[in-house]
């Protein structure tokens, strides 16, 4: 029995470490029998590595000046270096990137990377089967998971990843220069607006938008829905209605005041901070996407899971999402997916506490929904949107 | 040393060496991959198969005419507009520059200092609807009260001839640099007037600047897709946008390796055609 249990460990570890596995490490593995699988989770070494590499989008995390406080006080707790990259701009070509060492079981270097569920490349890695075992028995902070993201269909019971920060996508507007514009009829069929309004360029986030105003539902999306509401956007394409289809990029163009109105990002908004610049779910209601974090094979898995665990902390949680003035910390302003984070921001800056686009209320939340992951995966809906956004 | 004195016939070959086997590792290997993948089919999922699936490079020209002859047409615009603004500053800085001649040249390049994508962005500004140009040209009744350049075609086409115009500039200026100044005299003294000594002896000793620029403006322009995609609308985009998209959002590899085939044989047939039309010896610079 215990030979088969070590052997069934070392056959896991083999699955997990892939390449990386050596011959102190099998030692380590028999020693450790049992011992460390008492809480169920896949045992592996326990020991922290000197540096864990994080690769993330742009402008998400807190920082100081030109430091991030919530990794400098990592560093101190634990004595791991933070190599924090910010070299991920979109899961497209961030996915590019990485998928060709993976594909031939090659490391990337990267212990934890970041990927949004609003596009297939999250399920992907997960399927493909490039993403490391969380090792939960080093999370215990797993239980300040918010309720709604506990059993996402990529991955439903979590084993691979756990979300960074969620936004939603509505739509902002600029009140110096058109009326309120809360509808899509508005955004896409008021001819005032012609030339003056951006749309998403990624295909959940503007398919929901869309889908919702046609009373159709993005959760489960059919020919007939996608159809309507891709014809619908074909047609203010086809009006010249719309300028552009934008990434993050409708940031500064929004704030410059070339365009009145943008199918944009909650905390993108919030952190642009111009008070003529609102942004609303629509009437009809929006989309809600969860960055998650993954551990791509060959990564550390136990130092990975120790920082998972560490931004799991509320407080922790709370000062990375909403900063602190005092101490000129900015935050991230996107939504925590941890409990108890918006307690924690109170103490530390109250008016993003109260700012509905970070901490929404569960009436806002109740309006916004989670594109239909099978639609994502679509080849024929995926080659439609790219031959309409891309001319 | 000896070596190369008892197999003095080697000796081209090893100084090639280096030259060729950069050239076939970086080039030629990735370019036989690229063939490879382009008659592909499958997707990301299950893997993709060689199936010599010629397919994709008629399903390529089939639904993206419009975005491969937009490409040829920028590309060839922007290609003329450098040629225009260039040669009289690349004329002036090598006839006129004097002292300055460096200094000069230095400025032409000084964009290059900055990165590309920065450069492209700063035309965004530069274009803005509320900007300084946009709100000249309303008042001079160029463009209408609501009409704008960012997500035009001219936005486009005036980021390429901005971005590119130093690869038209500078052998421009080297060819018209190692012009002898003696043979425009001689053409004067034999009573040409100032316009056909130039036409006759000044523009026709620097058509191998004008070759090379025209070449390595055009060549990287056809295939950008930055300046479509930030000062664009998607009636702007050009080929390159379709084969970043197949290649990144799709991963539909073989469409993009099929395209960048068809960009590559339809650059090298326009390359081919301007070389007959001009001379080949303009291209190697070893006319006369």
């Amino acid at each position: 029995m215990t030979q088969e249990l070590t052997r069934r460990q070392l056959l896991e570890r083999a699955a997990m470490g892939g390449a990386a596995i050596t011959f102190p490490g099998i030692l380590a593995a028999c020693g450790s029998s049992g011992s460390k699988a008492s809480s169920g989770t896949t045992s592996v070494e326990q020991k922290l590595a000197k540096t864990l590499n994080f690769s993330n989008w742009t402008l998400y995390i807190d920082t100081k000046g030109q430091t991030h406080p919530s990794l400098d006080a990592f560093e101190k707790k634990t004595g791991v270096h933070v190599n924090y990259v910010e070299d991920i701009n979109d899961n497209a070509s961030f996915f590019g990137k990485i998928q060709g060492p993976l594909s031939r079981g090659q490391s990337i270097n990267r212990d934890i990377i970041v990927l949004t569920d609003n596009d297939r490349y999250l399920s992907l890695m997960i399927k493909k089967g490039w993403t490391e075992k969380l090792d939960k028995s080093a999370i215990p902070n797993f239980k300040n998971l918010v309720d709604v993201q506990k059993h996402p269909n990529f991955d439903p019971d979590r084993e691979f990843s756990l979300p960074w920060q969620s936004g939603m996508s509505g739509i902002a507007y600029n009140d110096t220069l058109t009326d309120p514009v809360l509808t899509v009829d508005d955004l896409l069929e008021n001819p005032k607006l012609k030339g003056k309004i951006t749309v998403l360029n990624s295909m959940g986030d503007a398919m929901t938008i869309v889908m919702l105003a046609n009373g159709d539902d993005p959760t489960n999306v059919t020919d007939k829905s996608w159809n309507a509401a891709f014809k619908r956007i074909q047609t203010a394409v086809n009006n010249k209605q719309i300028r552009q289809f934008t990434g993050n990029d409708y940031a500064p163009i929004l704030a410059r005041g070339d365009l009145s109105a943008a199918m944009s990002w909650s905390g993108d908004i919030a952190q642009i901070g111009n008070k003529h610049i609102h942004w609303n779910v629509p009437e009809a209601g929006g989309a809600l996407w969860t960055d998650n974090m993954l551990i791509p094979k060959g990564g550390d898995v136990y130092t990975a899971s120790v920082y998972m665990n560490y931004v799991y902390d509320p407080k922790v949680q709370g000062l990375m999402t909403a900063g602190d003035p005092k101490r000129k910390i900015v935050g991230i302003y996107y939504i925590p997916p941890v409990k108890g984070a918006g307690a924690a921001a109170k103490q530390f800056n109250p008016s993003a506490a109260n700012n509905p686009l970070i901490f929404p209320t569960a009436k806002t939340l109740s309006k916004v929904k989670i594109f239909d992951s099978k639609a994502l995966n679509n080849q024929k809906y995926l080659e439609q949107w790219q031959n309409l956004i891309s001319g | 040393m000896s070596l190369f004195h008892r197999h003095r016939g080697l000796t081209p070959y090893l100084l090639l060496a280096p030259g060729v086997l950069f050239l076939t590792v970086f080039f030629l290997v990735p370019l036989g991959f690229l063939a490879y993948q382009s008659l592909q089919s499958g997707n990301i999922d299950f893997g993709y198969t060689f199936t010599w699936a010629w397919s994709n490079y008629s399903d390529a020209l089939h639904n993206y005419r419009a975005q491969f002859v937009r490409s040829i047409t920028y590309a060839g615009i922007a290609t003329l507009l450098a040629l225009v603004i260039s040669y009289p500053v690349a004329y002036w800085i090598a006839f006129r520059g004097g002292r300055w001649k460096n200094l000069l040249l230095l400025f032409i390049v000084a964009p290059f200092f900055v990165t590309y994508l920065i450069r492209t962005l700063a035309w965004e500004t530069i274009l803005s609807d509320n900007g300084f140009v946009v709100n000249t040209l309303q008042t001079l009744h160029v463009l209408g009260p609501s009409g704008r350049l960012l997500a035009t075609s001219t936005a486009v086409v005036t980021g390429i001839t901005y971005n590119f115009l130093p690869f038209m500039a500078l052998p421009l200026y080297v060819s018209l640099e190692q012009i002898d100044g003696r043979l425009i005299e001689a053409a004067e003294d034999l009573y040409a007037s100032k316009l056909q000594a130039f036409l006759r002896v000044t523009f026709p000793l620097s058509l191998p600047g004008v070759v090379a620029g025209t070449l390595l403006t055009f060549i990287p322009a056809a295939g950008d897709f930055i300046n479509a995609q930030l000062l664009g609308s998607p009636d702007n985009h050009m080929i390159g946008n379709v084969i970043q998209s197949k290649f990144l959002e799709l991963t539909d590899y073989p469409a993009a390796a099929a395209m960048s085939f068809i960009l590559m044989a339809g650059i090298l047939i326009a390359v081919f055609l301007y070389a007959r039309l001009v001379g080949t010896e303009q291209l190697t610079g070893t006319a006369g």
